[in-house]
């Protein structure tokens, strides 16, 4: 008889002590944003998907040498280049990425020796189309040319 | 009108629970015979999110599978790639500077907290308490950002390189550690009041699926589930790789073996952590997070290489089989959470569903690293 009311005693007084924790986190200042009306800033070393970085010019850096293509564990960089005429040099014409595929593990960016490609900070990717994930990293580039 | 169905007293049904179940945590299927409330056998279906990663390993060259390890545990991917880094890097004789091994140390305790934090909010809401799950994401939150500033991703981390890191930390990024650790203490003390010492958690909780030694190691189970049956094994301390030796820590042991000492061990564990990365922090030495060679072309001797860590799910151990070319001859992944689930079938027979089911959270299964 007596356990049975202690148990009752010890119940309500654990039931209060829990309300009272959740009463206080109540009054405690919000920590969440109200996404998509509000947004964070992403931090510097935030990893989109990769970007082709500019010189000072406006032409990409890049010297179509294909290592990025390679480092990439699933494929998804295809490039393309060509020598212009009486050029020396391989020309970037178009970089592609897939990416559907893409893990955003980086190993393009770190097989890059010529700085040529960083990651971007974009993350509000949603499309019900998947010819939406293909970028043409080119394009894009001489589009953000000034 | 349709007549009542009559049923015999020793009649049973089938509950299929899952693959798609709030209380499965993932795609997991639970066959359950049962006689009323009562579970008289059950049956773990799995394989619904297989993904091939031992064979993606052999298939790739080392450096290209990397990235595949933090794929397989969410919650706590960078204790899966300290396995891999660390089993390549044995076969392959390269040396980690004492810095990276160092931080990497530190950013998989504090990735074991996270884990630990996801996994106390997800039990608590299974037994139907969703404040908590709350708070503790709130905390775990304050670990991904810190992770986030370093490695630049949130939850599928490709920080770990053959010999090091991917890039060193900042002096945020200690600040913030070390603003985390008095927090991160404040709020266990919470916790403790709000849940542990709460009468209805506990019961729930007390007594409920004992789980002995001998089931235990029939099954090969670790972390905090031959923990709380009293088995006083941490890979950290029992085959010491990395610097964890250089650590003063407890390995946190239950005997009693049911549910609510398999949750001990989880929160005390987190207590522990959270003393590593303190020493981690005040013991962190300067230099390179590289070798100064940085390894090229990773290709091992022949051989047969195996290396187990204490992952936040247990015992995870890579094995590696080189025949010297650039991909691996056989790499097998074995999985703590794999081990631990196996043990469900028979320990349940005979519980209540609602038992059985606070039981399965209390083995803390993360699906994609039983499919891998
Ligand atoms: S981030 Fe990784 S997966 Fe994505 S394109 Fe670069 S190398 Fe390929
Ligand atoms: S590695 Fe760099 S320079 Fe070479 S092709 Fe790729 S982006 Fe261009």
């Amino acid at each position: 008889m007596v356990a049975y009311f202690t148990e009752i005693y010890n119940g309500l007084v654990s039931l209060l002590v829990g309300m009272g924790i959740t009463f206080k986190e109540f009054f405690k200042p919000t920590v969440t944003v109200a996404y998509p009306y509000e947004t964070l800033t992403m931090c510097a070393r935030y990893r989109g998907h990769i970007e082709l970085v500019p010189d000072d010019e406006g032409n990409p850096r890049c010297v179509v040498c294909g290592l990025c293509e390679k480092a990439c564990p699933s494929n998804c960089i295809s490039l393309g280049g060509e020598k212009p005429e009486g050029g020396k040099k391989k020309v970037l014409t178009s970089y592609v990425l897939d990416f559907t595929r893409c893990s955003l593990c980086g190993s393009c960016v770190e097989a890059c020796t010529f700085g040529a490609i960083d990651f971007s900070k974009e993350y509000n990717l949603a499309s019900r189309r998947k010819e939406d994930f293909i970028f043409d990293l080119y394009k894009r580039l001489e589009e953000r040319r000034p | 009108m349709n007549a009542p169905i009559e049923l015999r007293a020793d009649e049973t049904f089938v509950l299929n629970v899952g693959p798609q179940h709030p209380a499965t945590h993932g795609v997991l299927r639970v066959k359950m015979e049962m006689h009323g409330e009562y579970i008289v056998n059950a049956e773990t279906v799995i394989g619904y999110i297989h993904r091939m990663h031992e064979k993606m390993g052999e298939l790739k060259t080392y450096p290209q599978f990397l990235m595949n390890l933090s794929r397989m545990d969410y919650l706590g991917a960078l204790g899966y790639s300290h396995a891999h880094v660390l089993v390549v890097e044995k076969a392959s004789g390269i040396v980690v500077p004492e810095r990276a091994e160092y931080i990497r140390a530190i950013m998989v305790e504090l990735n074991r907290i996270a884990s630990h934090l996801f996994w106390f909010g997800a039990f608590v809401m299974d037994l139907g308490g969703f404040s908590p799950l709350m708070y503790a994401l709130q905390d775990r939150e304050h670990i991904l950002d810190m992770l986030e500033a370093v490695t630049g991703s949130r939850l599928t981390y490709c920080y770990f390189r053959f010999g090091g890191l991917y890039n060193d930390v900042d002096d945020d990024f200690i600040a913030a550690a070390r603003r985390f650790v008095p927090r991160m203490r404040k709020s266990l003390k919470k916790y403790r009041r709000l849940v542990t010492d709460n009468v209805i958690f506990r019961k729930r909780l007390e007594g409920i699926a004992p789980l002995s030694k001998e089931i235990c190691r029939k099954y090969g189970a670790s972390s905090a589930v031959a923990r709380g049956s009293g088995i006083n094994f941490d890979v950290r301390k029992n085959e010491p790789y990395s610097v964890y030796p250089q650590f003063d820590f407890d390995i946190p042991v239950y005997p009693q073996g049911d549910s609510l000492a398999r949750y001990m061990v989880r929160m005390d564990e987190i207590e522990q952590s959270l003393r590593i990365v303190e020493q981690g922090l005040d013991k962190l030495p300067g230099g390179p997070i590289m070798p100064e060679k940085k390894p090229k072309l990773i290709k091992p001797p022949p051989g047969d290489y195996y290396q187990a860590v204490e992952t936040a799910r247990g015992s995870f151990g890579v094995r590696l089989v080189s025949d010297g070319g650039k991909t691996p001859y056989r790499l097998k992944l074995r999985s703590p959470t794999y081990s631990n689930m196996h043990l469900f079938d028979e320990a349940c027979r005979g519980m209540m569903i609602m038992d059985a089911l606070a039981f399965m959270g209390s083995l803390d299964l993360v699906i994609p690293e039983i499919d891998r």
